[in-house]
Order: structure tokens, then sequence, then C-alpha cells
């Protein structure tokens, strides 16, 4: 890889955090080339959302560096990283609607902070992006009147309302049927591929993870265990890679048929 | 003998880190009010909530005390023959202690737990952290409009409780037990100072700040779901409850020194 590739919307050195002396990540490297679509998959509780959380400054971690489009957000105060957070859209994993607002202004409410006082390319564009995730007529609705998909979907509408440079989505997929979670996928890929949106989508959906990554870095023990193409990692011969991939939980399961689906249960 | 230290000093510890807390936020209000965003919208919506929300009860309260304060000084003072002074008592009393303390703790239990509560929820389930990716401060958006709602609304409605409350003792006294009016508003008028209700206000401002920045920082720093959300709600009326009361002493005799009782 040359070294002017190498250049990433984001990059991430050396990151350490530890939740009450429980270490989280022990050394994260990892680049984020802008207009490409990074996967990091790995199992619960590896840290996963706590990655993207410090892309976008949201936790501090306790050693490392971490930039953002050139600017190192790890030291700057809460009010100075506005900037590079104005760069950068946020699907959270359950959404994170704000529960007073109805849908419209919850997509509308980052177009309205960030200045934008035309009420007409306000309403089309919120619009445009409720019709994106096919919600267009549920905008008089209020959050707790959606289904857990639905809510997601308006959320991921509230984070390219403002049409950001990156987005970053916390188990995108998790929670939806197979349908709305392709849409979701297509919707990602459709992303990257017509705006040249740099993506980081923190998954554990296999299938949704080799449709839409340009690259996937699969996170173990607080570590990135493999950063690769797609390609890459289903030719890996890694059985800790091979296991994840495959969804087996332990090489002694593997090996003992009656705990698999469709073995001989013995007992 | 050491176990006993060991908790004391934990419990000191815990007390001093909480306070780091609470002192922490008011750094952060203070830099919200130089360098912070101001949302006029919000702090109308919780003008609306805080101070219009919070009249019924802050009457009934004001009223009835007076009234009953009314009452038992009535059946006292009734012995020595100065029962036309009742007015003067009444006024007093909720200017300077009764209006500001119970409206102080209504408004705790009314607005407090709400906001525990409200910004608790926020805090659990992420969507401080999207106003945060937003490039909104919390404190700007959360903090400052609740703030300025308080500040505004406790004088007003300890102004309430204390004229409910003078009226309600006069209701009592001029027509259940029948002291003539004239005495009653005479002494009323005589004995009761500007300082007293500047007394009252400006404790209403300090017992404001207690309460908003007590569940705020409840809110603000919530974790564990539900169980913590509550447990925020429940800390907020607490704290807030017993640092009105301890400061609503220190405070009597702070402002003592400045309005002395009785000294025009």
């Amino acid at each position: 890889m040359s070294i002017a590739a190498k250049q990433g919307f984001i990059e991430i050195k050396d990151l350490r955090i530890a939740f009450k002396g429980n270490p989280i990540h022990r050394g994260i490297d990892l680049i984020v080339p802008e207009g490409q679509t990074l996967v990091v998959i790995g199992g619960s509780g590896e840290g996963k959302s706590v990655l993207l959380k410090q892309m976008l400054g949201l936790l501090r971690p306790d050693s490392g560096s971490v930039k953002v489009d050139g600017q190192e957000i790890t030291g700057l105060p809460e009010r100075e990283m506005a900037e590079s957070r104005r760069k950068v859209g946020i699907l959270f994993q359950n959404g994170a609607l704000f529960d007073s607002m109805n849908v419209f202004q919850n997509v509308a409410f980052p177009m309205v902070q960030a200045g934008v006082r035309d009420r007409e390319r306000i309403e089309s564009r919120v619009t445009r992006c409720l019709e994106v995730v096919e919600l267009a007529a549920e905008g008089g609705k209020m959050p707790v009147e959606l289904s857990g998909g639905m809510r997601k979907r308006v959320a991921l509408a509230r984070a390219i309302v403002n049409e950001p440079r990156c987005v970053l989505y916390d188990e995108p997929t998790a929670g939806l049927d197979p349908i709305v979670a392709d849409s979701i996928n297509i919707l990602i890929r459709r992303l990257q591929k017509n705006d040249r949106v740099t993506s980081v989508v923190v998954t554990h959906d296999m299938q949704s993870a080799f449709r839409i990554a340009d690259r996937i870095a699969y996170l173990r023990s607080g570590r990135i265990y493999f950063d690769g193409t797609p390609e890459e990692l289903q030719a890996s011969e890694d059985p800790k890679i091979r296991n994840f991939i495959e969804g087996v939980s332990s090489e002694r399961e593997k090996s003992e048929p009656g705990l698999r689906p469709g073995g001989h249960n013995s007992a | 003998m050491q176990q006993v230290i060991r908790l004391s000093g934990g419990w000191v510890l815990g007390l001093l880190r909480y306070l780091g807390k609470l002192a922490e936020l008011c750094r952060l209000i203070m830099e919200a009010l130089v360098h912070g965003r101001f949302f006029l919208r919000l702090l109308c919506r919780q003008i609306v909530a805080i101070g219009y929300g919070s009249q019924t009860v802050v009457v009934v309260t004001g009223a009835f005390t007076g009234a009953v304060f009314a009452a038992q000084s009535y059946f006292k003072f009734k012995d020595f023959g100065v029962e036309s002074s009742v007015g003067a008592l009444v006024s007093v009393a909720m200017c300077r202690e009764l209006a500001p303390v119970l409206t102080g703790l209504m408004v705790t239990g009314r607005v407090g737990a709400a906001m525990a509560a409200e910004i608790g929820t926020m805090k659990v389930t992420e969507q401080i952290d999207a106003l945060r990716a937003m490039a909104i401060h919390p404190v700007d958006y959360l903090v400052i409009p609740r703030v300025g709602a308080i500040m505004i609304s406790m004088p007003l409605l300890i102004a309430e409780s204390i004229t409910f409350g003078i009226l309600a003792g006069y209701a009592v006294t001029v027509y259940g037990f029948g002291v003539p009016r004239a005495w009653y508003l005479d002494h009323l008028f005589y004995h009761t100072e500007l300082e007293d209700i500047v007394i009252g206000m400006l404790k209403g401002f300090v017992f404001g700040l207690l309460i908003v920045v007590i569940s705020c920082q409840q809110g603000l720093t919530a974790k564990n779901g539900a169980v913590g959300v509550g447990q925020g709600t429940t800390n907020a009326v607490v704290h807030s409850s017993l640092a009105i009361l301890i400061f609503n002493f220190f405070l009597t005799f702070l402002l003592n020194t400045f309005f002395p009782l009785g000294a025009s």
C-alpha cells in the first residue's frame, strides 16, 4: 500500500482505554481511508461501540491518538471538537432519537442546529432523507410510536441529513428483518458510491459486512487482529477468524457434533 | 476501630467527590454563560414547565401554611390579648422563612425530580451523546435553560406563596376568629419591611440554583438504565431538599446581618 493511500479520514494510533481498571482497547491502530467503507467486526463486549465513540471524541482514550480529517481530537476540550463533529454523522445502536420531538423534527434537528433557517430547504431535505429510508409518511409520529427498525431508520436519516463527509454506524442492521437490513446495506453502499461518504460500520452481522465493506477489521482482545479486504478475510485460514466468520463458539464445540445444530445430542 | 475509621473516611471521600462533581458542573455552567450557545425557545419552554406549571402546588402550599400558622398563632396570642399581631407574624414568617423554604421543597419535588429523570433518561438512551455528536454542548442545551428558568420562576413563585399565605392567614383570623380587620392590617403593614421580602427573594435565587445544579448533575451522570435513573431522581430530591434546609440555616444568619429583623 502506498504512503498516499495510507492518509485516512480517520487515523487511530495505539489507542488504549480501560473502564474501572478493565482494559478494553490495548493499542489499536486503524486507518479509515477517505471515501471507503471500513467494517469493524468483533464479538460482543470487545469494545466496538467504544471505538466508534472515541472516533467522535464522545469517549476520551487513556492514551493514543485519534485524528479526524488531519485534526488530533484526543486532547481537545469539548467545545473545540465541534468542527470535527460537524464533518461526521453517527447512527447510534438504539437510534438515540429525541423522544420529545416527532420524526420530522428529529431529522430536521441537526440542520436547524447547524444554522439553516430556510424552512423550504429544511423541509425538502428532511423529506428527501425520510424517503431514502422509506419513512416519508411517518414524519408526524413520535419515536415511541415506531418499531425498533423504524426508529433506527429515522436515526439513519438524521445521521445523513447534513450530508456529512463520514458516517459512523453502530450495528445498523441489528434487530431488523432481512429485507429492511438489506435496504440499509444498499443505502450505506449507495452513500459511499454516489456521495463518496467515508463509512465506519460496527457490526457482527457477517452477511452485511461482506456486502458493504471495502475493508474489514476484526477486533479481538482489545487489538485489531485482522485488517484487510473481504476477500482476504474469507480466504484466511486462521482458526479464530474462521470461527468468527462461521459463527462457531469454540474449537471444543466444533469437535463435539452433539452441541452443533443438526448434530446428534447424546445427552 | 479501624473499620470505623475506614467507613467514615470512605464516607468523607465520597462526599468530597460528590461536591467536586457539583463544583465541576458549576464551572461548566459559568463556561457556558461566557462561551456557550443560548437557546431562547428552550428557556421559554422551561419557564412554562417550571414556573407556570408549579403555581398550583406552590399556591396551595403557601395558602394552607399561612392559614395554619395564623390559626396556631391566634390560639396562643389570644391568651396574651395580642391576637391582632397575628398578621404581622404570619407576614414576616412567610416572607423570611416559610414561603422560600416550602416553595423550594415543593419545586424540588416537582421540578428537580423531573429534571433528573428527563436528563437521566436522555443520558442512558444515548440522547446526550447524540447532542454532543451534533456539536451541541449538553450544558448549553439542557442545563442553562433550566438555570435561567428557575432563577426567573423561583422569586415569582415565592412572591405568590407569600401573597396567598398572607391572604389565607387574613381570612382565617379576620373572618374565622373575628379579629378586627383594621388592627390586623395595621400590624401587618407596620411590621413587614421591604427587607423581609428581599430576603425571601434572595433565598429563592439560592434555592433555585441548588435545585438545578443538584438535579441536573444527577441526570447528567445517570447510568445503569432505569434503575440508575430512578436512583438519580431520588438522590436529586433528597439532596436538594437537604441542601435547601441546611443552606437556609446559614443564609438566615448571613442575611440577618445585612437585614436585621426589626431594625427599623
